[in-house]
């Protein structure tokens, strides 16, 4: 008395209701309110960059699996998360164009070459725009766009480069001090609500921690990331520049540090990422203190005004390494009975 | 964690990590336990235990009693068998279990006139089950009638009990836990036993606690079986028995995280609970030791629950050991259209059969039929690297490194990330969001462990 009509297989037999591509539409989702407030602050043109990114981004992967004859994995939308990071750590002054060939770099060279999603060692996206600092700096450096306070969202669109130009806080922190930040953003109370808010100087997507926050901690919510990497990154970031972002020692000002370049979105959207992040906890919270030891130090001694982005990318190449050495403790491991 | 601590115990009340799956045990808690009739046949496989396969007593044509013993387990590990049924032996054949193992068995035809089960049921959950006289009974007395009553665990590794409670000077058992975490989904068995036959399993757990020299007895039952567990504390009251109420949670009623959670102890790798000083039964092993015990009846029939969206009627049954599944299943409505596997056990740790002539053996402590939604088998893709599989594993392992180990087959990392540790509860694949077979890979790394430990 045999059914053939059953299914017979190992256990377990059920299985949770989370698919990879499940985690990365939601992240998708958690990215899209800071793309909406954007559009208001920098105008309706860096949804043209966003959808250009993204875009790309996705048709890099198409076509670079179909080339290389691998299934096409476009639907589990990480090449979306990409494609949206992407666009987010760019200025909102850049030509259209300009996320084409990071998509490429990201994509093809970071990703699929590697052996395809989960197999990079680097973040794609933060790959990406090392690229365009490297080939197109002055871009990269200098297309920054005043926030638009008067709802006038089609004021930059068709604007060159040249013509627009503004300074973003940490630019302004690095090279003529606290007292001219001060003299351009007003008082710290306005500097810490803007900021917050997100009207400030910024790439399309890093500004707004208020929402970037939301995301961030609906992800934890959702225990499709933990906390370890986020928190151990800002508090770095906060007590370091604490401690020596001053005119003297212990003077510097954390918050300014936290709400300003691109720490909030790197802390919970970039150097999260599954694949190029440590997987255990202790690996985790030396990744996340390491990312923003790096960010203070590029800051205050390095060239550029702003680090993460390479903050994120050297502590990537440590990823293995952190899983090596920090291996979890097994159950029972050292117990005296 | 560490932070709380469970009233009047060392432990938590909880343990690292495990999962929340959805415990679905509303379709068949409420449903009492209903008694079946004994059957036309009964098959007993000669190996329903942990240990040796018994040997057979009984030749084809011969007439057995109820009760009677129809194979004898001569080595320490073993346990004997007894008929569920009165008739005559047809056959000795052989059988094949959901677990894989293929073995003889006695059929036995059902012949002349019967014990009457609802009798039995009724005996377990009467309520003038004795509490004070319990010492007349020596402890190695206790442990012997446990060996002969064949009494063996009942929660599903059926590890002969009577080994676990023999006298022995080397170890010394401080504390005896009677399991009634049920941390399976879908199964209700033990919690209805609990709500019915508290008294019964009390009388076992004094009992059980004697014949071991416990210090303490404790009863562990989730905090998800509110009703068991006031049952249980009307029936302890007056009795040192304790009761550790647990957080539901996956794999709660596991040995090694049971002991942790309840006494904050961890027994090591390759250790038993002894070692601890610690011995653990189930709730439904304990009541039928009162059985063996006080009314000299060996362990013939069980309560298994019959479960899932794929049965038309989800109930609780007392059933004779040696029934069919099929029998079982038909009694219950039989399955539904979209019914697409049935398991013996829960659906995390349970065997999956097609044959519906298989018996009910002493550690079947359910059916789950399970549809087409829940089984959906979906494609597999590569590894995130996200860590889920680390926050699940009650063991603290990595399956993720682990399941590599096997599939690109290297036993020599798999040793260093301690594959042996891992016990097959399934939280790594049940969380898996690329979908990968974890557990499975592991149990094919532990194979090629095996192998180069040999060679």
């Amino acid at each position: 008395m045999i059914r053939t009509d059953l299914f017979v297989s190992v256990s377990p037999h059920i299985k949770q209701d989370v698919t990879v591509a499940k985690i990365m539409w939601t992240v998708v989702a958690c990215l899209i309110p800071p793309l909406v407030l954007s559009m208001f602050v920098f105008g309706f043109q860096i949804l043209y960059i966003t959808l250009m990114s993204v875009g790309s981004c996705v048709a890099t992967e198409a076509i670079s699996e179909k080339l290389l004859s691998r299934p096409i994995t476009v639907k589990d939308g990480s090449a979306v998360i990409t494609g949206l990071l992407l666009a987010y750590v760019i200025p909102p002054g850049v030509p259209f164009w300009m996320p084409i060939p990071a998509a490429i770099m990201a994509i093809f060279v970071t990703k699929v070459l590697m052996g395809g999603l989960g197999f990079n060692i680097f973040n794609p996206a933060l790959i990406g725009r090392a690229f365009l600092v490297a080939t197109y700096p002055v871009a990269m450096t200098t297309a920054w766009l005043e926030p638009i306070r008067d709802a006038s969202v089609f004021k930059y669109a068709g604007a060159g480069v040249d013509a627009i130009s503004a300074a973003t806080p940490l630019y302004v922190l690095k090279h003529y001090g606290m007292s001219a930040f001060m003299e351009k953003f007003g008082s710290m109370s306005a500097i810490y609500t803007d900021f917050f808010i997100g009207l400030r100087p910024g790439c399309i997507g890093e500004t707004s921690a208020l929402l970037l926050l939301i995301g961030g901690i609906f992800l934890i919510w959702k225990k499709y990331i933990t906390w370890h990497i986020p928190i151990s990154l800002i508090l770095s970031v906060g007590v370091l520049t604490w401690i020596f972002g001053g005119e003297t020692l212990f003077t510097g000002n954390p918050l300014v540090a936290v709400l300003s370049g691109g720490v909030m979105l790197g802390a919970f959207f970039m150097a999260t990422d599954y694949v190029t992040s440590p997987t255990q906890k202790t690996g985790k919270l030396i990744f996340g203190a390491g990312i923003g030891a790096l960010t203070v130090l590029i800051r205050l001694k390095g060239g550029y005004p702003e680090g993460i982005c390479y903050a994120i990318l050297l502590m990537n190449s440590l990823t293995p390494a952190l899983d090596q050495w920090f291996r979890p403790k097994r159950f029972s491991e050292g117990a005296k009975i | 964690m560490g932070l709380f601590r469970l009233k009047g115990f060392p432990g938590t009340g909880n343990f690292r990590h495990g999962i929340h799956p959805p415990d679905n045990k509303s379709l068949s808690a409420e449903s009492k336990v209903e008694v079946m009739q004994t059957p036309e046949t009964v098959v007993l496989p000669l190996l329903q235990h942990i240990g040796a396969q018994c040997k057979p007593v009984v030749k084809p044509r011969q007439i057995v009693r109820y009760g009677e013993v129809v194979g004898v387990g001569r080595a320490f590990i073993s346990a004997s068998l007894h008929s569920p049924v009165a008739g005559k032996v047809k056959k000795i054949g052989m059988v094949t279990l959901p677990n894989s193992m293929h073995l003889p068995a006695i059929s036995i035809k059902t012949e002349g006139d019967q014990i009457n089960p609802q009798r039995l049921w009724d005996e377990m959950t009467a309520m003038d089950w004795p509490r004070d006289c319990i010492s007349i009974y020596a402890p190695e007395t206790i442990a012997k009638i446990i060996h002969n009553s064949g009494i063996v665990g009942l929660g599903g590794a059926a590890f002969p009990t009577h080994v676990k409670v023999a006298p022995n000077d080397s170890r010394m058992i401080d504390t005896l836990l009677i399991n009634g975490c049920e941390c399976e989904p879908y199964l209700s068995c033990d919690d209805r036993l609990m709500r019915e036959a508290p008294k019964a399993i009390v009388t076992g757990a004094l009992l059980a606690g004697r014949a071991v020299a416990a210090k303490e007895i404790v009863i562990c039952v989730e905090n998800n079986k509110p009703e068991a567990i006031l049952k249980l504390q009307q029936a302890t009251e007056k009795t040192l028995i304790k009761i550790a109420v647990l957080k539901t949670k996956y794999p709660q009623g596991s040995e090694k995280q049971l002991v942790k959670s309840v006494l904050g102890l961890e027994i090591p790798l390759g250790g038993l609970p002894s070692d601890a000083g610690v011995a653990i039964s189930n709730v439904a092993t304990i009541a039928s030791v009162a059985r063996g015990v006080i009314k000299e009846g060996p362990l013939t029939h069980r309560v298994i629950s019959v479960s899932g969206r794929g049965i038309k009627h989800p109930k609780n049954l007392f059933v004779p050991i040696g029934i069919s599944m099929g029998e079982v299943i038909e009694y219950c409505g039989g399955i539904t259209e979209d019914a697409a596997r049935i398991i013996s056990g829960g659906p995390m740790m349970g065997f999956a059969f097609s044959d519906m002539t298989t018996p009910v053996t002493k550690g079947t402590s359910g059916i789950t039929v399970l549809t087409h939604d829940e089984i959906s088998d979906e494609q597999e893709t590569s590894c995130v690297r996200c860590g889920r599989c680390v926050d699940a594993c009650p063991m603290n392992l990595v399956p993720t490194r682990l399941a590599l180990a096997a599939r690109y087959n290297n036993p020599s990392i798999a040793i260093r990330y301690h594959i042996n540790a891992c016990f097959e509860c399934g939280c790594c694949t049940y969380v898996c969001p690329a979908k990968i077979k974890l557990v499975q890979l592991i149990r094919t790394g532990k194979k090629l462990v095996a192998a180069m430990a040999k060679s």
